[in-house]
């Protein structure tokens, strides 16, 4: 494309007029940035020298005071103690290793930790304040008070440590917290900067960790005028931040530190949940472990048997475990058909001690058979092809549906970490994640709670609460955020047939107070408390066609890790429920011999708020409960708590 | 005057085009890069690593892209214009879908022998393909509203790519690149009134409206709005640093502390010492005389390339050279004024001296052009 001469010398023209303008502005622009120079480079010289060579302004973080949490009746399980440590700023002590060395002389430092803060005075911001040793007595504190001309950069603050006064009986509730990690700031969108602050801690599991953002608080900051050694001259400016929320939980210390010590080393799970209005009176899991030892880093020697145990003691199997339920399924659906109108409490199958589904022969646990049974008898003596019968006509759809309102294969919002949801199975679960179709089998095993059929002991507990008062009883943990009530767990009814609920109330009486019930050994005898449950024993393994042609081997004679769980679950009193538990103990055998007498045991110190009489129990039993109970009360479940076991 | 009418025979040819380059441009891009390594060894305490060693090499790289680019005729680079603006509007578009994530924005892309910076590429052939545009429109449809329409697309495109990253600095250097690309060019005057005016009325309505019942945004936009003005606000954020780098600067005085003098100490506390807060360091260590002898330098390559540009008769040359220009011109300006308090911290590195590979290339890769527009003017 040619164009004329005249046009592209005008249109030239314009381009030189424009880019003179431009050129002329950026100019001027560049002479502001020189006279800016000046400004501040020669007639505030002085001045900036001044700030630079004598005193700087840090703005430093004031840490929130983390919020205090509470039991029930307002004891402490978690709070903050004062603590000394010795700090370090890298840019004030010059040659850290010759300051760190001299420290060392001054006070007792560990190799572990000596090392482990030179890494971190070398990794993180010269300015930054970087903790040398946490918990060091008032003695030490003068120590280096004293040498402080010979340790620049290091200073003796105050602070606050997290305590946890109950132990290990609120490390399954309480959780802990812990140094944030970089993982923990990965998690957060907008990390907090109170989070940088070194050695800031955060929740790290359960109440602990979910309720992170109430307990925080925010921080306050504060200006300070420093000199070169990094002294602080004056304060300039304080914002006070805000310490964080106070919890109180629903649990009762006392009654959890029974719990706990009742259970002590077996590998065991306990919830107790109130009938009235949901909250969780105790929820145990054991063993336990002390979380205080985990507060400024647990030592691989305290760690590792924690980690390798086979009873899993850093695992809250309250929540986190799901196992199938056993029989303390069966009455789930039981509810199913009664509810369907497909039987009748009164009408019998009979039970010739098997039942042959599809080509395949189901097994009562009972060999001989239990004859002719109707509900009350079924779940008494836990009769399971009674069940099986009742599956196969109401089919596993409404079986799972029941057992959903009752609270199962749901997912119960607590302030815990790794809430497990359980398992009901569908048909279209099993064709999604399994890719097969459903088997007329599964629906006899999900029956009696094996197969698919998985549960967590908190899950069992809210099905019996939900049992016992027909209204859909949620569990509350946290009673209350900073004096605010949180919302009740009472629930609305579950619109079943009355009739039904107390028919099926009634079985479960009978399992423990009828003299040939599964439960009875485990009885309580006293009027006013009388306890209804249902045993369950759920198995681990499968019984293979040769085995039970040998006689099924009986528990004892297996390794730990094959047999049976024993479950139990319960309310109490009877006619006006006031308590529902559930008991797991994994491995344990027999539901009726290791779970049953937990259950009544711990329901029995709830109901009389301590440790009940001994009038409570049959008369055969006494003289073992007395041991027992004079044992629990040796028991001091409060581990001894000092600043030094930390360190 | 187009490029057709050039006499080929006055257009030097082979290895004399060498002789026939901007030397003193070539020399002072050269200074300010050596001023470049000096203070990165010196803010790395008195070392080639991490920073003065990768940076040379960085350099001698670019440096040979520079004399390639400026040996290629200048109507080969106009030629190809288009294409360039296309691969960086497609690679700013790959960095959106599948860029490496750092600090909390989107800008790299893994190229596995370096990391590109398309938004750093897209500022040089954003400047390319308005200048070639400018070229090819007949000067009397400058101002006629469609044909104004369409580079303001050309502007917007990529900016709203580099703003979603999000890296707010770039974005406005390329929209203020674009629009005093397009005021060279011959706009009327009275489109960009109407754009301050409206943009000044759009604040205006901004601020006004707060806290009325026709408040245009929510309350968190207004306190962010508020922490980017006045970063003192925010005592741990910008406002930290701008306090630290001040004082760092107005203690270096008229002649500054000396070489690997100053207080480093004083300024690790700043994340971004050896790039966006550089220059900091350069007055401390040279006082008010090392910091006005950079600016010098870089004033004077500004002149250059204006000289050349205006003396330069063809119209794609010296758009591109004026465009390069303000575009160097805007780095050092944003970065300066912000170290200095003067602005808001957007994160805008100094220009040839601040570490960094996409940046120093990409520059140099420019300054070819404007030598390669030099060597091959019609004479």
């Amino acid at each position: 494309m040619r164009r004329n001469r005249a046009e592209n010398d005008a249109s030239h023209a314009k381009l030189t007029r424009r880019a003179a303008l431009l050129g002329g502005a950026q100019l001027l622009f560049m002479g502001g940035l020189g006279a800016r120079m000046r400004y501040l480079q020669v007639d505030q010289a002085d001045q900036f020298r001044l700030l630079a060579e004598e005193n700087r302004i840090n703005i430093r973080l004031i840490p929130p005071a983390r919020g205090e949490i509470f039991d029930r009746n307002g004891v402490r399980l978690a709070e903050n103690i004062p603590s000394y440590r010795i700090v370090m700023v890298r840019e004030d002590a010059g040659d850290v290793d010759a300051v760190m060395a001299r420290l060392s002389q001054v006070i007792d430092i560990d190799l572990e930790t000596y090392e482990g803060a030179l890494e971190e005075l070398k990794r993180s911001a010269p300015f930054l304040p970087v903790t040398i040793v946490e918990g060091v007595s008032w003695d030490e504190v003068s120590k280096v008070s004293v040498n402080a001309p010979a340790l620049p950069g290091v200073t003796p603050e105050v602070g606050l440590t997290r305590v946890y006064p109950r132990g290990s009986d609120f490390a399954h509730v309480v959780g802990r917290v812990g140094r944030v990690s970089q993982k923990d700031l990965d998690a957060l969108e907008n990390p907090d900067q109170v989070l940088r602050i070194p050695r800031f801690q955060i929740g790290k599991i359960n109440v602990e960790a979910r309720a992170e953002d109430a307990l925080r608080g925010t921080a306050g900051t504060k200006q300070v005028e420093v000199n070169a050694t990094g002294r602080v001259m004056r304060e300039l400016d304080r914002r006070e931040g805000q310490s964080g929320a106070d919890l109180q939980l629903t649990v009762d210390s006392k009654l959890q530190g029974y719990v706990q010590a009742r259970l002590a080393d077996e590998s065991a799970a306990v919830v107790i949940i109130d009938c009235e209005n949901g909250d969780l009176a105790a929820i145990a899991s054991a063993p336990s472990y002390d979380p205080n030892l985990f507060i400024g880093g647990i030592s691989s020697a305290n760690y590792d048997p924690l980690l390798n145990s086979k009873y899993r003691p850093l695992v809250n199997k309250t929540v986190q475990g799901a196992y199938p339920p056993g029989s303390t399924f069966k009455m789930m659906t039981a509810m199913a058909a009664l509810e369907e109108g497909l039987i009748g409490p009164d009408d019998t199958v009979y039970c010739p001690g098997h039942l042959e589904v599809a080509g395949r022969k189901f097994h009562c646990w009972k060999r001989a058979g239990h004859g002719w049974v109707d509900l009350g008898n079924s779940l008494k003596q836990s009769c399971d092809v009674y069940y099986y019968d009742l599956a196969l006509k109401v089919g596993i759809e409404k079986i799972t549906a029941m057992a959903n309102r009752f609270g199962l294969g749901i997912r119960h919002e607590l302030a815990l970490s790794s809430v497990n949801s359980g398992l009901t199975p569908t048909k279209s679960w099993k064709k999604v994640t399994r890719g097969a179709d459903w088997v007329i089998g599964d629906t006899v095993n999900a029956s009696i709670g094996q197969g698919f059929m998985l549960a967590s002991p908190l899950q069992l507990a809210v099905m019996s609460a939900r049992i016992a008062t027909g209204r859909m009883i949620t569990p509350r943990l946290i009673k209350s955020v900073d004096g605010v009530e949180q919302p009740l767990g009472t629930g609305a009814s579950l619109n079943l047939n009355d009739n039904n609920l107390q028919k099926m109330r009634r079985a479960m009486y009978e399992v423990v107070n009828d003299r040939r019930g599964t439960g009875y050994r485990s009885r309580i005898i006293a009027d006013e408390w009388r306890m209804a449950g249902k045993t369950g024993t759920s198995q681990v393994r499968n019984i293979t066609a040769a085995e039970r042609a040998r006689g099924v081997t009986s528990n004892a004679d297996l390794p730990w890790e094959r047999r049976d769980h024993a479950l139990f679950v319960a309310f109490a009193p009877f006619d006006k429920p006031r308590y529902a538990v559930s008991v797991l103990v994994e491995h344990g055998g027999g539901g009726s011999t290791a779970a049953a007498p937990i259950a009544r045991d711990v329901l029995l110190q709830a109901l009389a708020g301590g440790e009940p009489s001994l009038s409570a129990y049959p008369k055969g039993d006494r003289a073992r409960i007395k041991t027992q109970q004079n044992r629990l009360r040796d028991v001091k479940p409060e581990a001894a708590i000092d600043g030094k076991d930390q360190a | 005057m187009s490029y057709l009418e050039y006499t080929v025979k006055s257009v030097p040819t082979g290895f004399r085009k060498i002789l026939h380059l901007n030397w003193p441009l070539a020399l002072l891009l050269v200074s300010v890069c050596g001023i470049g390594f000096l203070m990165l060894y010196s803010v790395a305490g008195g070392s080639f690593s991490p920073w003065a060693e990768p940076q040379m090499k960085r350099f001698a790289l670019g440096l040979a892209i520079m004399m390639a680019v400026a040996m290629v005729p200048i109507w080969f680079w106009r030629n190809l214009s288009g294409v360039a603006y296309g691969v960086s509007l497609i690679l700013l578009v790959l960095v959106a879908l599948i860029g490496e994530a750092r600090k909390g924005s989107q800008r790299w892309l893994d190229l596995g022998f370096m990391d590109l910076q398309p938004s750093e590429l897209m500022k040089i052939t954003l400047v390319m393909f308005l200048a070639a545009y400018y070229d090819w429109l007949p000067a009397k449809k400058v101002s006629r509203p469609f044909w104004v329409l369409l580079p303001v697309l050309i502007i917007f495109l990529p900016t709203a790519l580099v703003l979603e990253q999000p890296d707010l600095g770039t974005s406005i250097l390329l929209l203020t690149a674009g629009a005093g690309l397009m005021f060279l060019a011959g706009v009327h005057w009275a489109y960009f009134a109407v754009v301050i005016a409206a943009g000044v009325g759009l604040v205006t309505a901004v601020f006004q409206s707060r806290g009325t019942s026709w408040q245009l945004l929510n309350n968190y936009q207004y306190r962010r709005i508020d922490t980017f003005l006045d970063p003192a606000a925010e005592p741990l954020g910008a406002g930290y640093h701008i306090t630290q780098s001040k004082i760092a600067l107005g203690s270096g005085g008229w002649t500054g502390r000396g070489f690997m003098q100053g207080t480093q100490s004083r300024l690790n506390f700043l994340p971004e010492k050896h790039t966006d807060f550089i220059f900091t360091t350069l007055a401390e260590e040279f006082g008010f005389v090392g910091a006005i002898s950079l600016l010098g330098i870089y004033a004077l390559i500004i002149l250059f390339c204006v000289v050349t540009a205006i003396r330069n008769k063809d119209r794609f040359s010296s758009l591109l050279t004026l465009g390069i220009a303000l575009n160097f011109f805007l780095y050092f300006a944003v970065n300066m004024s912000m170290v200095m308090g003067m602005a808001p911290v957007v994160g805008v590195p100094l220009p040839l001296v601040s570490y960094g590979g996409s940046a120093m290339l990409v520059l140099l890769l420019a300054f070819g052009l404007v030598q390669s527009a030099h060597v091959h003017r019609p004479r």
